[in-house]
């Protein structure tokens, strides 16, 4: 693999400034995903006609394609990461809501009442109670979303070499050179296994008391 | 000039319905590869899901695997695979059948598995072989998640195959691409209304079929 690691210099940065660009545009969207999806997924429990409205919503948002969406933005926010990021946000948005909602619905209603008996307001039952019960569900829906928004910025070369390491799939072709669109390819691919270990490690940590078993699952 | 003005003036057209670029054959050829796509995944995840929920075992080689593959970016993948076997339809199957595999494998051994175990054990209690409790009992019951899963990995096929225009493929993504590369926001816009439209008609299929073909029974129970 010849020129693997020879990053052509068109491009923004070298390879570890690509990796770095790539998370930032990958997660900075899952993190804005999950700072909304928290106050809706608990409005969607308060309020439980809310659920199927906004599940409607976020299905036919989810049901939009990434290359479609990102063109529609360039006339709002022009071929800038900001372009990427929208959609990837409101996909996260999208995986979380649910993912939420069925972790902070699974709280036994006991625990929910002996809070409550222990003289807990809404919010630090909230806090305490509901959405550390709720962590593995939310972990999950992050690893979905988390790897999902990884794979999905490579599309952003499309609309002015904003897609990081997806960058390198154009140079591949314009240069004649595969080794570096098979780099993009393993590069993101790694990027996205390691972020999802990571979170399953944050579960673990933010759990101590589940079972220690099945902590790779 | 707002998004619904390009749509209109795109889909006003008469030029649009027309012959090799017009919406009837761009819509055929993205049905024909989502359908393509999503069957040859099924037909990998669903009896590998199936029989590996049954078992109850492997589920986390299932995960690793199903991770895995969703770590694999889609659009990386079809300009690699078109780099390394040039033009044809191969490389567009193996990103999108990549793309629909987990969510159909993980649904399917995660519904399986989480069957009742009540019914499963009368059934083999009644000497039901094991093939026939999977058939017969395990799999009306798990339906709708199955079929939950299937729908996932559709609806996000039918949103990708839009990238199968880029190694010069048709379907409703020259569109999109096209309608890049001329500044012609029309037609961009006019591609993304359609395939919305496509991804809503699945998810209207689909709700069909879970009315048709899950059992009364298992509905009233879920």
């Amino acid at each position: 693999m010849n020129g693997f690691f020879d990053i052509p210099s068109d491009l923004q940065y070298g390879y570890f400034g690509l990796i770095g660009l790539h998370l930032r545009e990958a997660l900075l969207p899952v993190l804005a995903g999950l700072l909304v999806a928290l106050p809706v997924a608990q409005l969607c429990v308060r309020f439980r006609w809310l659920y199927a409205p906004v599940f409607g919503v976020t299905t036919v948002l989810y049901a939009v394609p990434s290359l479609a969406f990102f063109v529609l933005l360039i006339d709002y926010t022009g071929m800038t990461e900001t372009t990427v990021m929208i959609p990837l946000a409101v996909y996260s948005l999208v995986v979380l809501v649910p993912a939420i909602v069925d972790g902070v619905r699974s709280v036994p209603p006991e625990t929910l009442a002996a809070a409550t008996a222990m003289g807990l307001g809404p919010v630090r039952r909230y806090l305490q109670v509901q959405l550390p019960i709720a962590v593995p569900a939310i972990i999950a829906g992050l690893r979905v979303a988390a790897v999902s928004s990884i794979s999905l910025v490579s599309i952003g070369m499309l609309i002015g070499n904003q897609g990081a390491l997806g960058n390198l799939l154009n140079d591949a072709q314009i240069y004649h050179r595969p080794p570096l669109a098979v780099n993009s390819v393993l590069t993101t691919a790694v990027l996205g296994i390691l972020v999802d270990a990571a979170l399953v490690l944050v579960r673990a940590l933010l759990t101590p008391w589940m079972p220690r078993k099945g902590v790779t699952r | 000039m707002n998004v619904f003005d390009f749509a209109h003036a795109f889909f006003g057209d008469g030029a649009h319905w027309h012959g090799q670029d017009g919406i009837p054959t761009r819509f055929g050829e993205h049905i024909l590869y989502s359908l393509e796509a999503v069957g040859i995944a099924a037909a990998i995840g669903l009896p590998v899901g199936l029989v590996t929920g049954h078992h109850g075992r492997g589920g986390n080689a299932l995960a690793s695997i199903a991770t895995a593959a969703r770590a694999l970016p889609t659009f990386g993948l079809l300009v690699l695979m078109f780099t390394w076997l040039g033009f044809g339809l191969l490389p567009v199957m193996i990103p999108l059948v990549a793309l629909a595999v987990p969510p159909i494998l993980v649904t399917s051994y995660e519904a399986v598995r989480s069957v009742d175990p009540p019914p499963v054990d009368a059934a083999r209690g009644m000497g039901m072989p094991e093939a026939r409790i999977l058939l017969q009992v395990e799999l009306p019951v798990a339906l709708p998640l199955i079929l939950s899963g299937l729908r996932t990995a559709a609806i996000q096929v039918v949103s990708t195959a839009t990238i199968a225009a880029y190694v010069s493929f048709g379907g409703l993504g020259r569109y999109i691409i096209d309608g890049l590369a001329q500044r012609d926001y029309e037609k961009v816009v006019g591609g993304a209304t359609l395939v919305v439209g496509m991804a809503l008609a699945t998810l209207g299929v689909f709700w069909a079929v879970s009315r048709i073909a899950v059992s009364p029974g298992v509905r009233r129970s879920g």
